[in-house]
């Protein structure tokens, strides 16, 4: 529902009665809080009314005379009343045999000349085999017709039967007549037609009856003997339209009180989606803090997903149930000379930087395979890579996609967000990074911050990072820190300079502020949550 | 995470101090693990893959006492030569080239010891091991076994024995096929003409690595005194390393440590080697790194509570640390022992300057564009089912593909961005209409240009659902859209499958095809399940934004 169509539900509810408690005086406010329909209702309701009685004097629908009647009723002007009753209506075939006569009817109609053989008397009657069937039960039993073999045969019952309706054919009629008829009023023919016809199929329906009445309380009295009394004196004025207010004619009337306390329908305005609304606020957050963004692509070489972050080429996190690996192209370039040499050299053997490598021979194919990336680590990577000396103190983040190999579950995504930050700094330190974080999270919303040691495969030393949960009331783990190794570094940058680095999920955080237990429906795209979700408060 | 379980009579002998739970739980923590749970007797820790040599409940309260300050330095263990032998056959060196070896005497086994040592051996398997894969271990009773051991590759059909869990005699193969283990691992020998395995000098089979070992020959019992235990794989340093782990572990558990000669076709070595490695202290990489000013004698001091030994200037790196690569490793470790909550934090002044990405800038320009037009923007995923977004979508395509995807629902990356959303409205079928929807995203697609081989550009697509939606409706969107950030576009006839033929315009800005608009294929709607009408504009940022820009 757009806002125009909304607009005008909302028009139709203000037009809705007030609803207040009835008083003495409260007579006229009444009368003047009195909806149009009510006022064409009311005045038809004397003793006992039927509902169909209301309706055919005040020429309304059925629908509108319900409407003013239940909000005469929630007023307590009025009382209804409904009873039911047991009736019988007319069933598809019913309906279909009231104009085509009975298919036992059309039977004998087709055999009274000669007998005939079953399947030509059911072709020449237009009958169904079913129907048939049916037919020859009934005329058996009425000794109106009799079986040789495979033939059929009219005997003289079937003849007299031919010239008289029957009891079921009368009953039938009476329905298309009458519309229904009450079940427990039957005469006694037309409940011996109407128990035959009940054990077949779709002739009849039984069906329940509804019979609303209204009737008047005391203070329903009161309203309406004025409401008559004053109808035709005063104009009142229910929508002030262009034309009254142009000619000054909203004055003349009396303006119907609206009940301002009404529930009106709900309506929707256009929405950001809450996960790109977080996002905003997070890079805000980064930017607050001089940050500069990176971007880069999803699809990447293992070469700057894993190797260059100096994930050892036989470390678990790169087998295949963890990562996506592409089927086509399954292997990409690697970068310029520089960067694979020294990358290969770090890997094998620290590349001069004291470390002592991983020791084995790096596998260049193996850096080749492209991965969709599993963490955003890898923009940072490629920050580093094209970090010029005098861009030196430079802090950059992103807030962006990474995937993993899982099966989607309640608590399992395989695409999500990764907030990440990096300082690269040559006098940055261990104590900047805790500084770093304190401030970040505070903005954040959390005043309590500790670090306690972690391990993670490119930062050392590493950090845990816990906040103080401000509505737990408890430490809970919210992100990763660290310096960046000298193996990571030193391949990319060309020396070894600290790069400080922290991250953390994103839709953790999400699903627990707007308390989603099940972390699919974050992607799953329901229009009325999206419609309906509140805003990112933070 | 590797979980250990720690027996808390057993775990407080081995630090050598009665703990509070208190204190324990904050020492844990502070040490770089994690307290899982702690049940009656039993203490939950978690391990960081980093530390193997922590995975048993006496290397954990090793690293523990020292770090409490109960036993601080470097532990101290002593090696005896067995004066046995090894031998390693020249036809190894295409399966499993490499062993390392040691026996430990005078353990008494009983049926806790037997658990922890099994339990010692499947975390090192999973983790440090790579799944056997790296590194396999085995442990047999020596007593049965007829030195010299040899290590050698056969025939996987001449090799026949009696596996662990077995009940017959299996030959190479068959143990591939049909045990269970066997089947579990096989992947590791598959293809190989030959299998490795340890045989003794009485031709008795010890096991094949890094499978099983012989049921007679194989399995330690409460009549075990002392082991023999062998390590193999591709890296000698890692198995080197790997067995240190094991015998320092079993020497805290009473046993006796021997070294046993391995004879290699070209050299010879002595496992296990404990010889502590040095590594020289820079403190003042430490200190800068750390943001820290310790001394001298308080960075030792902190290199004990680790359990390093230190000496003027040199750091003594115990034999079965697999983590020490870097000075950088040692400032984490001085950082652990100096305590992390003991860092004072500091922001340095430092001016940089913020910016978003422009492209970034110009997305949320458009979002909010949308947003007034009462459009809802969805959040779809880039991964994708490939029939959806090729067959269901009418469009034949070569879409960038995943190899072993877990599911069918996403084992292609999309290569346009409108089977994602019309996916969004197949699942909406229950929602009030209108439905008006956009998302901006990446899509991928094949190119020369990058490194992977593959291009991510941006799109914005735009659906618009309802009974009464048209070409009209979706062009006053675009429209709108174009005149709010005053670019001019042309539209054009043309023929597009998705989309119903005759509804279908390309629309260009400076000459550039930027964009599709039009009604979708009825026949693609069926495919989605829509029985309503719907309007889309798929619209390619990337290039739009370089248009504008040139």
């Amino acid at each position: 529902m757009g806002v125009i169509e909304a607009q005008l539900q909302i028009k139709s509810f203000l037009n809705m009665p007030l609803i207040v408690r009835f008083m003495a005086n409260d007579a006229k406010a009444l009368v003047e809080g009195l909806h149009p329909l009510e006022r064409k209702v009311l005045p038809y309701i004397i003793e006992k009314a039927p509902l169909s009685e209301i309706v055919k004097k005040s020429r309304l629908k059925d629908i509108e005379v319900m409407r003013a009647l239940q909000w005469l009723e929630n007023k307590k002007l009025v009382e209804k009343t409904t009873s039911t009753k047991d009736i019988i209506r007319l069933d598809a075939n019913g309906e279909e045999y009231s104009r085509k006569g009975m298919p036992e009817r059309r039977l004998l109609e087709a055999i009274k000349d000669s007998k005939l053989s079953f399947e030509d008397a059911q072709k020449k009657a237009k009958i169904s085999r079913e129907e048939f069937n049916v037919c020859l039960g009934v005329l058996k039993k009425k000794a109106a017709v009799s079986v040789e073999g495979n033939e059929i045969k009219i005997l003289n019952n079937g003849i007299n039967a031919l010239g008289k309706k029957s009891l079921e054919e009368t009953f039938i009629e009476k329905l298309l007549k009458e519309k229904d008829a009450e079940t427990g009023s039957l005469h006694p023919e037309e409940k011996f037609a109407y128990e035959n016809l009940k054990r077949r199929k779709g002739i009849i329906k039984e069906d329940i009856a509804k019979t609303i009445t209204a009737s008047l309380t005391d203070e329903g009295k009161e309203v309406r003997s004025l409401l008559v009394k004053t109808t035709g004196k005063e104009v009142f004025i229910d929508r002030i339209t262009p034309e009254m207010l142009k000619d000054g004619s909203w004055k003349k009337g009396k303006v119907r009180k609206y009940d301002v306390r009404i529930n009106v329908p709900q309506i929707y305005g256009g929405r950001r989606h809450f996960v790109n609304q977080a996002i905003e606020y997070i890079k805000t957050v980064w930017l607050d803090m001089g940050f500069r963004e990176m971007k880069g692509a999803m699809l990447d070489t293992s070469f700057w997903n894993f190797d260059a972050l100096f994930t050892a080429q036989d470390h678990p996190v790169r087998e295949l149930q963890d990562t996506f690996y592409i089927k086509n192209p399954e292997k990409g370039r690697l970068p310029e000379k520089r960067f694979v040499d020294a990358v290969k050299s770090m890997h094998e053997n620290g590349g001069g930087t004291g470390s002592s490598g991983w020791g084995y021979r790096w596998n260049p194919e193996e850096a080749k395979k492209n991965v969709l990336r599993t963490h955003t680590t890898v923009l940072s990577a490629h920050t580093l890579a094209k970090l010029k000396d005098s861009d030196m103190p430079a802090k950059f983040f992103s807030v962006a996609r990474c995937f993993r190999n899982e099966a989607l579950d309640w608590s399992h995504l395989f695409e999500l967000h990764q907030i990440e930050g990096i300082v690269v700094d040559p006098d940055a330190n261990f104590k900047n990074l805790v500084g770093y974080l304190k401030e970040f999270f505070k903005k954040l919303g959390y005043d309590k911050v500790r670090v306690r040691p972690a391990y993670f495969p490119y930062t050392e030393p590493s950090a845990e990072v816990e906040v103080f949960h401000p509505v737990k009331k408890r430490w809970v783990e919210l992100a990763g820190a660290g310096i960046f190794r000298p193996e990571v570094v030193v391949p990319l940058l060309g020396k070894d300079v600290p790069v400080l680095a922290w991250g953390m999920g994103l839709e953790r955080s999400i699903a627990e502020y707007f308390s989603i237990n099940d972390i699919r429906q974050v992607y799953n795209n329901n229009l009325k949550m999206l419609r309906g979700i509140k805003m990112w408060g933070k | 995470m590797p979980t250990i379980t720690l027996n808390k009579k057993v775990f407080e002998s081995l630090v050598g101090k009665k703990l509070t739970l208190e204190v324990l739980k904050e020492n844990i923590s502070y040490l770089g693990t994690d307290l899982e749970k702690i049940e009656g007797n039993e203490i939950h820790v978690e391990v960081f893959p980093n530390r193997p040599d922590m995975l048993s409940e006496q290397g954990f309260a090793r690293a523990l006492s020292s770090f409490i300050g109960a036993k601080k330095g470097l532990r101290e263990y002593k090696v005896e030569r067995s004066g046995e032998k090894l031998i390693v056959d020249r036809s190894v060196a295409n399966v499993r080239p490499y062993t390392a070896c040691a026996i430990v005497k005078d353990l008494r086994f009983d049926d806790e010891k037997i658990r922890e040592v099994i339990e010692i051996q499947e975390k090192l398997h999973i983790t440090y091991g790579r799944k056997r894969k790296r590194a396999a271990i085995g442990i047999y009773p020596y007593e049965k076994i007829t030195p010299p051991i040899r290590f050698v590759a056969k025939n996987p059909k001449e090799i026949k024995f009696l596996p662990l869990e077995a009940n017959k005699v299996m030959d190479g193969l068959q143990i591939l096929s049909q045990h269970p283990t066997g089947r579990e691992y096989a992947h590791l020998l598959e293809d190989k003409e030959k299998f490795p395995i340890f045989i003794d000098a009485k031709n008795n089979i010890l096991s094949m690595p890094p499978i099983i070992n012989s049921h007679d020959v194989g399995k330690i019992t409460t009549k075990t005194r002392d082991v023999f235990i062998e390590c193999s794989g591709f890296d000698f340093n890692v198995l080197s390393t790997c067995i240190n782990i094991i015998v320092t572990a079993l020497a805290d558990m009473g046993g006796r440590i021997c070294s046993m000669e391995l004879i290699y076709p070209d050299k010879k070595r002595i496992t296990p080697d404990l010889k502590p490695r040095e590594m020289k202290l820079d403190l003042g990489y430490v200190n800068r790194r750390l943001g820290l000013d310790l001394k001298e004698s308080e960075a030792a001091e902190c290199l004990r509570k680790m359990g390093y030994g230190y000496a003027k200037g040199k750091v003594f790196v115990p034999a079965y640390r697999a983590d020490i690569l870097h000075q950088a490793d040692l400032a984490e470790d001085i950082a652990i022992a100096y305590g992390y909550n003991n860092i004072k934090e500091e922001i340095p002044k430092v001016a940089t300057i913020a910016h978003e990405d422009d492209f970034e800038v110009f997305k949320r320009k458009l979002a909010n564009i949308l947003v007034g037009l009462e459009l809802t923007e969805v959040n779809t995923y880039h991964l994708i089912d490939k029939d959806m977004q090729t067959k269901s979508s009418c469009l034949d395509a070569e879409v960038v593909e995943i190899i072993d995807s877990v599911s069918k629902d996403y084992n292609s990356l999309r290569f346009w961005m409108t089977p994602s959303l019309l996916n969004v409205l197949k699942n909406n079928k229950h929602n009030e209409y209108p439905q008006k929807i956009f998302e901006m995203g990446t899509i991928f697609k094949r190119s020369i240009k990058t490194e992977s081989g593959v291009e991510e550009a941006s799109r914005l697509c735009v659906l618009l659902c309802h009974g009464k939606t048209d070409f009209t409706e979706i062009k006053q969107v675009m429209d709108y859209v174009f005149r709010m950030i005053n670019v001019k576009c042309s539209v054009s006839e043309t023929e597009f499958r998705p989309f119903l033929a005759g509804r279908c315009g390309r629309v260009s800005v400076n000459g550039e095809d930027v964009a599709y608009i039009g009604e979708i294929n009825p026949e693609a709607l069926k495919n989605f399940e829509l029985d309503m009408p719907v309007a889309a504009l798929e619209l390619n940022l990337t290039d739009l934004f370089e248009a504008m820009n040139k």
